[in-house]
């Protein structure tokens, strides 16, 4: 399929605060929110930007381990819970480990694709501060094949799956270049934090954040080649937007300025069941950004802003290769360069990404279509950036494990 | 004998306590961990104290902490059991080795428990006569090289050797409160001590990631030599206080400066609350005693506890009422001895107190603020530049503190108690969580 047989609209984005130490008013040993508040809170973020609810079709919910963290399945169920006009009306949970969110992107574009439904109200979410960081690590865990590497991984699994990443990358690149690229990612993530209420490194006081990023790795508590500052912390929260078709923007009483049109988007696959091929390299993310590419007649020089899926600060420099903004390999000089920064050649994560917002991993997907709806509307506030006229596309990455479900989606601003 | 070899059976002694149950807590762990190694072995870990009732709290907190201590060594533990093939995820290994920790511990009230044990720590009460009388018994029961480790913080150990007839087996071993997060352990060696304990002592301080500091066998050695000359001081600087202030507003002003204008963890009267004000009269009772200095004495601290204004802590951790009454840890009232009973303070009460102290020299920062900060350093040499120059009845009672402090601590050095003044700062810092030693130029 080349190009989608109709335009998909997207609008109503909301997210949730992204919940979690960090944050001032979090202390794990008090009560907080469960998974509930937060659907509903972003549920009804996103339908109190339309007109009437009741011309709301259905409903689609990402998460990915609600099972675990909360004891808590079922979630379709919730959509009724959140305005009373979801009852009896189609309800689907999609899981796709941290792409769970990108997945319930294309789940919910595909629904209006096949003319089953005309608007869809997309949400993910995630609460994860139910268990301690060592035991939320099993539960994310997971994301890998748990039958073929999890009792040979580490305590910190999937930190440690990256942190191999970034060491194959030291080996490969250059040591000193790439370490310090992910330092500056991280300082970048946090400096867009700070402008972003909504982000959990909103708070963030550290004073030299480069000097931070590059305290040494403790592999007796932690990883091998990186430390926490290299990773997204513990989240909880949600995000929303409804999808619709032309008639469903009608419905729904949205103007089109208020709108983003889904461009294309591509979906990519790779085999649990093995290792990724070549650790200095995202091939399924690559994949996927390269059949939307495909689909729309795109190709990276055409995007102005980018959201990308910086589980970890070594993801979101291969990332950035994934995308095609830098060749194989030059991920940590484009970074060096600061052409990821707000005011610079593609703006990437300008509301602080993984590192930065936080990552209530099986909504993330969500939350990044939400900002780059936000961007390209010109309702980013603070984090606002310039979009080139001439590269008016945005470009998503939800990715899940280690580089195994990849969800990739482009936007422009509707017409 | 190693290292491991004595670990197989060891025993606590006043394992409910909180020294003894921290105690109980770190051996544990090493212990599990050496029979994860060598599973077909025996490992007994005798937790013995005469009260039967608080043996089930002790269980409920060791499970607790073993639980802390595994999370945190999770990426060790994976390896430790790599042949499990039952155990995957962190949780099954962190319960695994909880219950090989747990199945290692017997609790009882019985002293015979310990007859096969290689090491005993001894941990209870500070009292002279009834640790003779407990090391007698062990001493008749036990084998002639068991090693003994004693907990005082006060009574010199080459004393008690010869008083128990140990010939050189004891060795003073202060852990710090609470032992399973503070670094510190002081060590004194008396001169009589059998070498191969000096070696063990040594070896277990590594194995536990203690940071050691030795001590002159010299009752109070260096965390009380300080500590109790440094809570009488303050305690005098009351009594000056209160014709003005009253004895109560004298208590908040020395605990406020001492904790806010010196940026220490906590005030004054309350780390003496922390620590016990009836343990506090005991150690300066054996401290009177054995170095004759009628100094080591307190008028005020005698009436309280007569008073059975105790302090202390309860088993969660938490502040029992001493000078000052506690809510959730912060003191919300003053103790008024003539009255018998608490002061509030109250916004009125506070601020004008408050005011009298005056505001705080410019570049303060609190002590939980500076203690991750990397340019702790410089602020705090800022800060008391500052200090030096303000003036205000805080400033002034600070100064005058932080120059009696470092006299107690130069005294401590010139009297042989401690090694050196680097030790001196060592057990401060380390075992009071203090940001700078006594030894300091701040002053």
């Amino acid at each position: 399929m080349k190009k989608l047989r109709k335009t998909v609209f997207v609008i109503a984005g909301y997210n949730t605060v992204s919940f979690g130490s960090g944050r001032k008013e979090f202390h794990p040993k008090k009560p907080r929110p469960g998974l509930e508040h937060y659907v509903k809170e972003a549920g009804k973020g996103a339908i109190g930007q339309v007109n009437d609810v009741k011309n709301i079709d259905e409903g689609v919910i990402g998460n990915f381990m609600a099972a675990r963290f909360n004891r808590q399945g079922n979630l379709p169920g919730f959509f009724p819970m959140i305005d009373e006009s979801f009852l009896y009306k189609p309800a689907t949970r999609v899981e796709g480990a941290c792409a769970s969110g990108g997945l319930a992107l294309v789940f919910s574009i595909k629904t209006i694709l096949a003319d089953l439904a005309d608007t869809v109200l997309s949400i993910g979410v995630e609460v994860q501060n139910t268990v301690k960081s060592i035991y939320g690590a099993d539960i994310l865990g997971g994301a890998g094949h748990y039958a073929g590497e999890r009792k040979q991984g580490h305590a910190y699994f999937f930190p440690s799956k990256f942190s191999d990443r970034a060491g194959a990358c030291f080996e490969k690149f250059g040591k000193d270049k790439v370490r310090e690229a992910m330092s500056l990612w991280y300082v970048q993530a946090i400096k867009n934090a700070r402008k972003n209420p909504k982000a959990q490194e909103y708070h963030n006081s550290i004073e030299d954040l480069y000097a931070a990023a590059m305290t040494p790795p403790n592999p007796k508590v932690f990883c091998e080649y990186i430390n926490v500052y290299d990773c997204s912390k513990v989240s909880d929260g949600a995000s929303a937007l409804i999808f619709a078709s032309e008639e469903g923007l009608k419905k729904l009483g949205v103007s089109k300025k208020d709108a983003c049109e889904v461009v294309s988007f591509g979906q990519s696959e790779g085999d649990l069941t093995s290792p990724p091929p070549d650790l200095t390299k995202l091939d399924t993310s690559q994949r996927a950004v390269n059949l939307a590419y495909e689909r729309a007649g795109l190709s990276s020089k055409d995007i102005g802003v980018a959201e990308v899926h910086d589980c970890f600060t070594i993801s979101g420099l291969l990332s950035v290769e994934a995308a095609g903004f830098a060749e194989y390999g030059e991920g940590a000089e484009f970074v060096k360069a600061g052409k990821t920064n707000p005011d610079s050649e593609i703006p990437t994560n300008a509301t602080g990404g993984l590192v930065g917002f936080g990552h209530y991993t099986g909504g993330t997907g969500v939350r990044q279509a939400v900002d780059l709806l936000h961007q390209l509307t010109g309702k980013a506030e603070d984090c606002q950036v310039k979009i080139d006229p001439n590269r008016p596309y945005g470009l998503m990455i939800s990715m899940g494990g280690n580089d195994k479900t990849v969800a990739a989606m482009i936007l422009k601003k509707a017409a | 004998m190693n290292l491991d070899e004595r670990l197989e059976n060891v025993s606590v002694l006043g394992a409910a306590g909180k020294m003894g149950s921290g105690i109980a807590v770190l051996i544990a762990s090493e212990m599990a961990k050496l029979k994860i190694k060598n599973p077909d072995k025996l490992y007994r870990l005798n937790l013995i104290d005469v009260n039967e009732k608080v043996l089930d709290g002790l269980l409920a907190y060791i499970k607790a902490q073993i639980t802390k201590v595994a999370e945190k060594s999770t990426v060790f533990l994976r390896s430790a059991y790599a042949d499990r093939a039952d155990l995957v995820e962190n949780r099954e290994i962190i319960d695994a080795f909880v219950y090989d920790a747990f199945s290692l511990l017997r609790p009882g009230t019985d002293l015979g428990a310990a007859k096969n044990s290689k090491v005993v720590f001894e941990a209870i009460i500070e009292d002279e006569n009834i640790k003779a009388k407990v090391l007698t018994e062990l001493n008749n029961l036990c084998s002639k090289d068991t090693f003994f480790l004693t907990n005082t913080s006060s009574i010199p150990i080459g004393f008690l050797d010869k008083r128990v007839e140990l010939s050189g087996r004891l060795i003073g071993y202060h852990f710090y409160n609470p032992p399973v997060v503070q670094k510190l352990v002081e060590v004194i060696t008396p001169s009589t001590a059998n070498k191969e304990l000096i070696e063990f002592s040594t070896e277990l301080g590594k194995r536990l990631r203690k940071k050691l500091v030795p001590a002159n066998d010299i009752s109070g050695f260096i965390g009380n030599g300080h500590f109790m000359r440094d809570g009488l001081h303050a305690i005098g600087e009351v009594e000056k206080l209160k014709g003005e202030h009253s004895l109560p507003g004298g208590i908040y002003i020395m605990n406020r400066v001492s904790q806010d204008f010196l940026i220490r963890p906590m005030g004054i009267f309350q780390l003496i609350d922390y620590v016990g004000v009836d343990v506090f009269q005991c150690i300066l009772n054996v401290m009177r005693t054995h170095l004759g200095d009628e100094s080591l004495k307190s008028e005020l601290i005698d009436r309280l506890v007569e008073k059975k204004v105790f302090g202390g802590q309860r088993p969660d951790g938490s502040q029992k009422d001493g000078f000052l009454k506690y809510e959730k840890n912060r003191p919300v009232a003053v103790y008024d001895i003539e009255k018998g009973e608490y002061i509030a303070i109250e916004e009125n009460w506070k601020e004008n107190l408050d005011s009298k102290i005056g505001d705080l020299p410019e570049g303060f920062n609190p002590w939980k603020k500076l203690l991750t900060d990397p340019k702790k350093g410089d602020k705090l040499s800022s800060y008391f530049e500052n200090l030096k120059k303000a003036d205000t009845l805080g400033a002034e009672l600070a100064r005058t503190y932080l120059a009696r402090s470092k006299e107690i601590a130069k005294e401590l050095v010139s009297s042989g108690v401690a090694k050196s003044e680097d030790d001196v700062n060592a057990v401060l810092t380390n075992g009071f969580y203090w940001l700078y030693g006594p030894i300091n130029d701040y002053i």
